[in-house]
């Protein structure tokens, strides 16, 4: 039995000719000049050029916020330009590290605004010049290398499957589910597994020094096992710790336990 | 649907066009109208609870009509702005937020194949997109020029990087569970008897939901996490100098939040569309393509999701008229100290458990079939071979082909 959507399709179809407003406005839909067209190019050039014109939004921006948000603009255009290619993996890491990291720098942005010098940023026509000149060479560095690539300046190869994140996930682990290139020496087959772990070490260094510096610093007033400690007898160890005021000899080694934490 | 669209013979623009504005609005229409019975929902429950009655008279007697009544008297109102207020980012920041929370129902998955569009990383999507509705929340706050604003946006700022941490624990112990972040899949890989969710799976991913509900609590800013709007301290947080339509956008973004985690956390851990007990299976009937039982089946399980996520929602509803609101320090206390500990350990637990007792305690008792990897399975000699994706999808689709478990706990560790 075939099912109702094909039904559908086959009694439509028989009928078109019967109806002819439908047909007349389906051939002059296809016959628009924008049926041609390509719509990826299409999408691809509204996001390259949201991204892009965000971007420049930063820049021209003198509002510390205003600047984060078109950064935010910016940075979810080029995601966008990412889910346009398959790639939603990326996209969606796109998002989340980048446009979500941008929102740390948004609150330092609202929170340094607070104060006035910093609520209209404008910067001197040298420090203009200066990042023109670096922002300049740096673009036409990108462009003449983007542009050397024969492979991407043609249309692209076509549809390709949107490939799955499993594989990446797996050479994140050491295994690799895809094919190797031909000629890919036996060693060639290992995953990313060290560099991911030298990675996560790393962050976990960056984590624990973040945590340190920002910890807590030393109490002024004793803790509670102090003021307990103080209030003990101390009588035989006072000669002591009048004898060794630097508090490292014997006596002195109750005395600084007797005044732990200071 | 743009398939269908093009065999009636429309050019492919158009079809995607429309393919596409049908899934948009449809998914509007679940926030829009969504929000509207929510809000009627959380003033009766609000009422109960407080022993009052709640609206009775605008619309018979239960007061149907009351968010209706709302929402005009919201038309109508003044939209005021105040003086000192960044105009742009002032008028901005309600459509920030409610694209945010709109941009991750694409994602959701209503049914089998009922979503408005299939991403291969659908979790970490949805949880990607959530978390730039904060982008609205401190942009209001800081836009609006008033301290109680910018007093609320910088709580949820805090508030935020306390609970992201736990919550991205959680969610990704059902992804570990079905070796795939799409959705359509891991709500898939659940369906059977109700012993086959995830809840049910084993006793970390019990407690892991537990923790996922309280994050997705604090997400979606709702007591007693709601200290970015504390309307007792704050008068309303960063809404504040909201009024009229753009304050109704606010609360359109936080009742489609409400109900996207919650549908989050019925496909991740409730079983998705698959109902306690599979009545379909049982009568024969697949939800797989191809046949017009299907679209029975799959309006079923539209039913059954839409059920689990208004229980969500309900249940977010119980506990913020119940629980008082926590301090921002207990807040981060919560979330940093206990709850990403908790999901830690739930996760290695979660891990060992499916390494060492992969068909539960009771193997062969109620396992959904076809119980395959996504993408690739398991060559021979253990060596992972790739499967072509069309095979992968009509054997997920109809789990005839049940294979060997083919998971990464059994994988011997290299």
């Amino acid at each position: 039995m075939t099912g109702m959507l094909d039904m559908d399709i086959m009694d439509i179809s028989t009928l078109t000719p019967v109806v002819p407003p439908l047909a007349t406005t389906l051939a002059a839909l296809s016959a628009l000049p924008i049926a041609g067209i390509n719509w990826h190019s299409v999408l691809f050039l509204l996001f390259a050029g949201l991204a892009c014109g965000f971007a420049i939004g930063v820049v021209a921006a003198d509002n510390v916020v205003r600047m984060a948000l078109y950064l935010v603009f910016s940075l979810g255009s080029t995601a966008g330009l990412f889910f346009l290619a398959g790639a939603d993996f990326i996209g969606a890491m796109q998002l989340m590290i980048y446009v979500g990291g941008t929102l740390v720098l948004l609150v330092f942005g609202v929170m340094l605004t607070a104060q006035a010098p910093l609520v209209s940023i404008k910067p001197s026509s040298s420090d203009r010049m200066l990042t023109a000149v670096a922002g300049a060479s740096l673009l036409s560095l990108l462009l003449t290398a983007a542009f050397s690539v024969d492979a991407w300046r043609g249309p692209g190869v076509g549809v390709v499957p949107a490939p799955s994140a499993t594989p990446l996930g797996m050479a994140l682990v050491g295994v690799r589910v895809d094919e190797p290139p031909a000629g890919t020496p036996v060693g060639g087959r290992v995953g990313y597994m060290l560099p991911f772990e030298i990675v996560s070490v790393h962050l976990l260094v960056v984590l624990v020094g973040a945590a340190y510096l920002a910890r807590a610093k030393r109490r002024r007033t004793p803790r509670p096992i102090d003021a307990l400690a103080s209030a003990m007898p101390v009588e035989p160890v006072a000669p002591a710790a009048t004898v060794a005021p630097t508090g490292r000899s014997a006596g002195g080694a109750k005395s600084a336990l007797v005044g732990g934490g200071r | 649907m743009a398939e269908f669209l093009i065999g009636l013979g429309l050019p492919g623009w158009v079809a995607w066009s429309i393919a596409a504005l049908v899934a948009a609005v449809l998914l509007l229409n679940v926030i829009a109208g969504g929000a509207l019975v929510f809000i009627w929902a959380e003033r009766k429950i609000a009422a109960r609870i407080q022993d009052r009655l709640g609206p009775t008279r605008t619309g018979g007697r239960f007061g149907w009509l009351q968010s209706l009544a709302d929402g005009i008297k919201l038309l109508a109102k003044e939209d005021l702005m105040p003086e000192g207020a960044d105009g742009l980012l002032f008028r901005l920041a309600p459509y920030v937020s409610f694209c945010a929370s709109f941009c991750a129902f694409i994602a959701l998955p209503f049914a089998f194949d009922v979503v408005g569009q299939r991403l291969n990383v659908g979790v970490f999507f949805v949880v990607a997109v959530l978390g730039l509705e904060v982008f609205g929340v401190i942009l209001a706050g800081y836009a609006s020029a008033s301290k109680w604003s910018l007093f609320g946006a910088m709580r949820e700022a805090a508030q935020v990087v306390s609970y992201e941490v736990p919550l991205g624990m959680c969610v990704v112990v059902p992804v570990m569970l079905a070796g795939t972040m799409d959705l359509v899949t891991i709500g898939e890989k659940q369906a059977g008897w109700m012993s086959s969710w995830y809840l049910f799976h084993d006793p970390f991913t019990f407690i892991i939901f537990w923790v996922y509900v309280t994050c997705a609590v604090a997400s979606v800013n709702r007591a007693p996490f709601d200290l970015a709007e504390a309307e007792s301290e704050l008068v309303a947080g960063f809404h504040t100098e909201y009024s009229g339509l753009r304050w109704s956008f606010f609360f359109m973004a936080e009742y489609g939040s409400m109900f996207l985690v919650s549908g989050l956390a019925a496909v991740l851990f409730l079983g998705g569309w698959n109902g306690p007990v599979p009545v379909a299976r049982l009568l024969g009937f697949s939800d797989g393509t191809g046949e017009s039982a299907a679209y029975v089946v799959r309006l079923v399980g539209l039913a059954n999701l839409v059920g689990k996520a208004t229980l969500g929602v309900l249940f977010m509803m119980w506990i913020r008229w119940t629980l008082p609101r926590l301090r921002i320090d207990q807040v981060m206390t919560t979330c940093l100290k206990y709850c990403t500990p908790i999901a830690a350990v739930m996760f290695a637990g979660a891990m060992f458990w499916q390494l060492f007792l992969p068909g539960g305690l009771f193997p062969g008792w109620a396992r959904p079939a076809g119980e395959i990897r996504e993408g690739w399975l398991e060559g021979p000699g253990g060596l992972p071979v790739a499967a072509s994706p069309a095979e992968d999808r009509s054997s997920t689709v109809t789990g005839g082909e049940s294979v060997e478990r083919a998971g990464l706990a059994k994988r011997s560790p290299r």
